[in-house]
């Protein structure tokens, strides 16, 4: 590693950069199970986390990782795990349970190719509806990816300060090229980071006290950590806001209808998006993680032949911005989604753009990275058409 | 013996009537679990329940302390990054027997392995009383459940073995017929620095035992009084005459480092300037 301390300048990889943001933020829990390729971030957190006086577990599996970390969680520590594709399709079960119980974690999913053991050392990004919906029933959920190792460490400070204040599981969707990239980065100063904490109670232990109430559909309700004296219930069950389990269709359809509306009421401020070379842009290139990389190279290409290129990098992609297709100038006449899989965020972009605009996708999934030279082709394809 | 009185105290009575059945066999590990508590004078607000799913994982909802009510057989996982987070907590998951020993079976051994100090009270009642009474790892050899019409094929874990393999150094067993013995081996497995585990076999007139000709709740606790056996009187038997009989009392102590101990180290070790 390449250090610069005095201006903390860094040559790191992205789950490198991962783990500094991590501890920058406060996390000193993390439990998990070793995996490609997000190994890095357990290797690494094995070593910082005692120094600070911190615990690192390397559990039994990835469903007991998951669950070490919601019981930490519930004892008011930041906490976190990390994992690729089959370990990410192991954990779903307590994804939900977060969600409904609203503990705070992190997730990391380096994404592989898949599925099964798919191609465990090569790159894609096939995962991106299963981080929305690979838990069962209907939940809300946070999905941060990053394409670069600077944004690994910005999203994952993101990631930590959404979650603790919205009390919401947040993953962490990387990629096994951003996950392994080496890049120079300038790290912020630690005491510079803004962190958010968990909403807290109000009143003292010992009086009537209903961990789950808000007095607003979108407040994020004030939760007790274990181990203060406020002796509550948390259950995987529909629960009433006293914490205990309800079968009442109406308190059920209040707690479902709270949960959306604690992450729907805050869309715009959860919807991260870097637009490049969007004023005249009349073809837009979209897309997330590494493969965003591509499309940047590719936006210059063609607007060295000519070609009005622009292009948005969604650095959130659950839930979905449909605002941002809906802002769209009218001067943009396609979007082209660039993404390695067969085709997940293009079908939101095609639902959100309402016949305002054409959608194409560049929809590969064979283990590279998409080449700037293969969306080059396909713009120049779509212009003589 | 304490008071009704002071075992109300740490129920909440709010949440009465309790969801099992008449003859069910819960209760009894419910008020044998607060009177161990209570002996032991257990800081209430530093100790949590933890459970999975199952008939014995709603005893959280019934109990005035922090509670934590899981996933099907998850309740260790989580028991364990708990008392990783907070070593000076009190960690209790109270358990089923297909929650532990079948989907939770291996958090259950790497628990043990580790020698976590958490207390594993398993409510062993033969089956899944929850979906209907279905075999599950502990259903005795013949034995008729839902899903094992013909009689049970398979060979049951004994919990206890599995545990003293597995690591565990306080492994002790009892039922619900021996009630009054009960609370003293639960204090002893939390009192015990290291993992605990406490079976208590119990009744569930419902299914199991009606499936197997012992539909009400004292024909449980007779058929329980009839098979159990302490240790001294179990060595003296044939192999024949041991046919059946279960071993109730101290299984197995043994005194290893303890895990968040160990963690404790490795921390100095880190932090140390050599390191």
């Amino acid at each position: 590693m390449l250090a610069n301390t005095e201006k903390n300048v860094k040559f790191i990889q992205g789950n490198q950069a991962c783990v500094e943001a991590a501890l920058a933020a406060g996390v000193c829990f993390y439990a998990g199970y070793p995996i490609t390729p997000s190994s890095e971030i357990a290797e690494i957190l094995s070593e910082r986390l005692p120094r600070i006086g911190g615990k690192f577990l390397q559990m039994e599996d990835e469903i007991a990782s998951m669950g070490a970390i919601l019981g930490a969680s519930l004892t008011g520590l930041k906490a976190m795990t990390a994992t690729s594709g089959p370990g990410f399709s192991l954990k779903q079960e307590l994804i939900g349970f977060a969600c409904l119980c609203e503990i705070q974690c992190v997730i990391v999913n380096v994404q592989r190719g898949g599925p099964s053991t798919g191609l465990p050392t090569s790159p894609a990004q096939g995962d991106v509806m299963q981080a929305r919906w690979g838990t069962h029933g209907d939940h809300p959920i946070i999905v941060l990816c990053p394409s670069s190792v600077r944004e690994m460490y910005d999203l994952t400070v993101y990631a930590i300060n959404l979650s603790e204040s919205l009390r919401n599981p947040v993953i962490l969707l990387s990629d096994e090229i951003v996950a392994h990239m080496y890049e120079k980065i300038e790290l912020p100063e630690a005491r510079d980071l803004k962190l958010l904490e968990r909403p807290r109670p109000r009143k003292d232990p010992g009086e009537k006290y209903l961990p789950y109430y808000t007095s607003h559909p979108a407040e994020v309700p004030r939760i007790a950590n274990f181990g203060e004296g406020f002796r509550f219930n948390v259950t995987g069950l529909i629960h009433d806001t006293d914490g205990f389990p309800t079968n009442s269709p109406e308190k059920t359809e209040a707690l479902l209808s709270r949960l959306h509306k604690k992450i729907d009421s805050r869309l715009e401020e959860i919807c991260l998006v870097e637009a490049e070379e969007m004023e005249d842009a009349s073809i837009v290139l979209c897309s997330y993680g590494a493969t965003a990389r591509s499309c940047a190279c590719a936006v210059k290409e063609a607007r060295r032949r000519g070609i009005k290129a622009g292009l948005l990098t969604l650095k959130t992609l659950w839930p979905f911005g449909d605002f941002i297709f809906e802002r769209l100038n009218p001067r943009v006449k396609t979007v082209i989604v660039c993404e390695m899989n067969l085709g997940q965020i293009v079908r939101e972009v095609e639902r959100a753009s309402r016949g305002r605009f054409e959608v194409s996708g560049i929809n590969i999934s064979r283990g590279t990275l998409i080449t700037p030279e293969e969306i080059i082709k396909k713009i120049e394809g779509l212009i003589r058409n | 013996m304490k008071a009704l009185s002071e075992i109300k105290q740490y129920l909440r009575l709010d949440k009465f009537p309790h969801i099992w059945c008449s003859g069910c066999g819960h209760g009894i590990i419910l008020q044998s679990f607060i009177r161990a508590v209570l002996d032991l004078e257990v800081d209430r607000d530093k100790l949590v329940v933890v459970s999975g799913i199952g008939c014995s994982s709603r005893a959280v909802g019934y109990l005035d302390f922090d509670t934590l009510h899981t996933a099907h057989g998850r309740s260790v996982a989580f028991a364990t990054g708990i008392k990783m987070a907070k070593p000076e907590f009190t960690v209790v998951a109270l358990v089923g027997d297909g929650d532990v020993s079948a989907i939770g079976g291996n958090h259950l051994i790497h628990a043990a392995r580790r020698n976590i100090d958490i207390t594993v009270v398993v409510f062993n009642n033969y089956n899944y009383g929850m979906t209907g009474g279905q075999n599950s790892p502990t259903t005795p050899i013949d034995d008729c459940t839902s899903t094992t019409q013909y009689g049970n094929m398979e060979k049951p874990f004994d919990i206890c073995v599995l545990a003293e393999a597995a690591g565990a150094t306080y492994v002790s067993r009892s039922t619900t017929y021996h009630a009054v013995g009960l609370p003293k081996l639960i204090a002893d497995g939390i009192a015990h620095h290291g993992f605990s585990l406490i079976e208590v076999i119990t009744g569930c007139p419902t299914y199991y035992g009606r499936m197997n000709k012992m539909d009400n709740g004292v024909k449980m606790l007779e058929w329980q009084r009839d098979h159990a056996i302490n240790l001294k009187q179990y060595q003296t038997l044939s192999e024949e005459e041991k046919k059946g009989k279960f071993v109730i009392g101290l299984i197995h102590l043994a005194e290893e480092t303890e895990y968040t101990d160990e963690y404790l180290k490795i921390i100095k070790k880190a932090q140390s300037p050599t390191s």
